[in-house]
């Protein structure tokens, strides 16, 4: 008898864990679709976020820089690798001796820099790793001007909280348009010495699937935070009414704003 | 044996219970067994991604030392291939290639009944595994600081006579024999190194999660020499998520066998029951 009772027991313990972990699965799913504990996992970013600028303090803290013999033989390009934007493709053929870099928004002094400007401006020579989100990692050597001169230079407004960079790649074809990349990040990166528009990659002018002419470097967050062909830098209060308004095109797909991780 | 004794809760017609867990362990078990699991299976979502490791700080694309890949046979239909150290193997169904959410055969590292979302969608796996690390760091912590406060390391460490009594207590697990009566009142040897390895493992493995983080390399650079290069940072991580998994298989096993009913009322009361040594007459 009490043998039957335990066995019961067992079967019922069983089953409860079975359909525990059926239901479970079923209920992942529909919570990655429910707003609401989309918002709750999203907790995490922001204590991430804070939890890794407090301990980035000093927040020059530099990511770890490579001998040139550590540097990748293929470095993958993700993302967009040829961009068919009609006036990409204009720029692109006239080996973008045509083409400025505009910085404006929030700023004193808007202005406009072509690629023998940005190289006659001082350098900052890196070789680094290049983490993508997906999880590989390369490592390239980059050159070009720091961020955060160039925008000293501009004069940011007290207002501004963001440097957003727009670039000249459509990614995704949508209606009203929010396909086209772009990218945000915050002062504290923008400032940081390892932050550079680099036009040179190993030693060569950037070649076009790793964005020629112009690419950002932001070496302590993941490969999207990274914008390829940049076209135009703004001093910015928000990031809302960009885009889909999550202050990328990655982050208006679900990914974080904050990359570091 | 550890000079701890536990409460004895009751003695009732020769069978005594007592207070094995107590109330701080029995509830960071709980938590740290569903983020095990969420983990695991956002873990293996992110993996998806790019189903392949490798070993330093970059990954040499043509030659990674797992992958789990997908390929055209001859005939146009998708074989799922897992390669270890150059070696191939057909896994189709399972690894590298096997059905979707629409039943259709597609390239995915993992199959979707084991990760988070089952669908491909690395975004959504990556919030998941980060709020469940954040769980599970901040529970390991808990758990952690009531083991060193409490002395209760040394539940856990066995000593010279043990060690050497461990082929004789395989022996015993092999044939299901368990302990009973006084030597039950404490965890036996092979229990003793088991959760002892996850203790260790389980920090490791978040620090190797923690060196894949460009913003924490930045900081404690140390960490990405201490793991030999970022991917094999997610390399370890990776083969020490699989070492839980045989861990929590064997303990799963184990629990099922020497009692169910008894040992999971005790890791929910705390109570515990204790076999009495019986001698047939």
């Amino acid at each position: 008898m009490k043998r039957e009772v335990v066995l019961s027991r067992r079967q019922m313990l069983a089953g409860v864990a079975l359909s525990g972990a059926a239901l479970g699965l079923a209920g992942c799913d529909r919570l990655s679709n429910t707003p609401a504990s989309l918002s709750i996992l999203d907790a995490a970013e922001g204590l991430t976020r804070r939890v890794q600028r407090a301990l980035l303090a000093p927040r020059d803290a530099l990511a770890p820089e490579y001998a040139a013999a550590d540097i990748s033989t293929t470095f993958k390009p993700n993302g967009s690798t040829d961009p068919d934007d009609p006036d990409y493709v204009k720029a692109r053929d006239e080996h973008f001796a045509n083409w400025k870099l505009d910085i404006g928004g929030l700023i004193d002094k808007p202005m406009q820099l072509s690629l023998a400007d940005l190289r006659n401006l001082p350098a900052r020579t890196q070789i680094t790793r290049h983490d993508c989100v997906e999880g590989w990692s390369c490592i390239g050597k980059w050159k070009g001007a720091p961020l955060g001169p160039i925008l000293s230079t501009a004069g940011l407004k007290p207002s501004a909280r963001y440097i957003a960079f727009y670039c000249a790649d459509t990614l995704e074809q949508t209606l009203d348009g929010t396909g086209q990349y772009y990218e945000t990040i915050d002062l504290v990166d923008a400032f940081h010495p390892q932050t550079i528009l680099a036009y040179d990659m190993n030693d060569e002018p950037l070649s076009v699937p790793h964005g020629a002419p112009l690419r950002l470097r932001v070496e302590r967050q993941l490969g999207y935070k990274m914008a390829k062909y940049v076209m135009r830098i703004e001093a910015i209060e928000s990031y809302s009414k960009m885009g889909r308004g999550s202050g990328g095109f990655w982050e208006d797909r679900g990914y974080e704003w904050y990359a570091g991780i | 044996m550890s000079s701890d004794t536990p409460a004895i809760v009751s003695v009732k017609a020769g069978r005594r219970v007592i207070l094995r867990h107590s109330v701080l362990v029995r509830v960071t078990h709980w938590i740290n067994a569903l983020c095990f699991f969420i983990l695991l299976m956002s873990g293996l979502q992110i993996f998806n991604a790019h189903p392949a490791l490798y070993w330093g700080n970059k990954s040499s694309f043509s030659d990674p030392f797992l992958a789990l890949t997908a390929q055209r046979k001859s005939d146009g239909s998708l074989e799922g291939v897992t390669t270890i150290f150059g070696k191939s193997f057909a896994t189709t169904g399972v690894l590298g290639a096997s059905l979707d959410e629409n039943n259709q055969l597609a390239a995915r590292g993992f199959p979707l009944w084991i990760t988070i979302p089952s669908y491909q969608d690395l975004a959504t796996g990556r919030r998941w595994h980060f709020f469940f690390a954040w769980l599970l760091a901040l529970n390991g912590v808990l758990y952690v600081a009531n083991l060193l406060a409490g002395r209760h390391l040394r539940d856990f460490l066995p000593s010279g006579p043990e060690l050497r009594s461990i082929p004789a207590s395989i022996w015993a697990h092999a044939r299901l024999r368990f302990p009973k009566g006084d030597e039950a009142l404490h965890y036996n040897v092979l229990q003793k190194l088991a959760y002892l390895s996850v203790i260790v493992a389980l920090p490791i493995l978040v620090l190797a999660g923690l060196t894949m983080s460009p913003a924490i390399d930045a900081t404690f650079p140390w960490l990405v020499t201490l793991f030999g290069g970022r991917q094999s940072a997610r390399a370890i991580h990776f083969i020490l998520a699989f070492s839980l998994v045989g861990f929590v298989i064997v303990h799963v096993v184990m629990v099922l066998v020497s009692g169910v009913v008894n040992n999971m009322i005790s890791m929910i009361t705390g109570r515990y029951k204790i076999e009495e040594e019986r001698h047939e007459a």
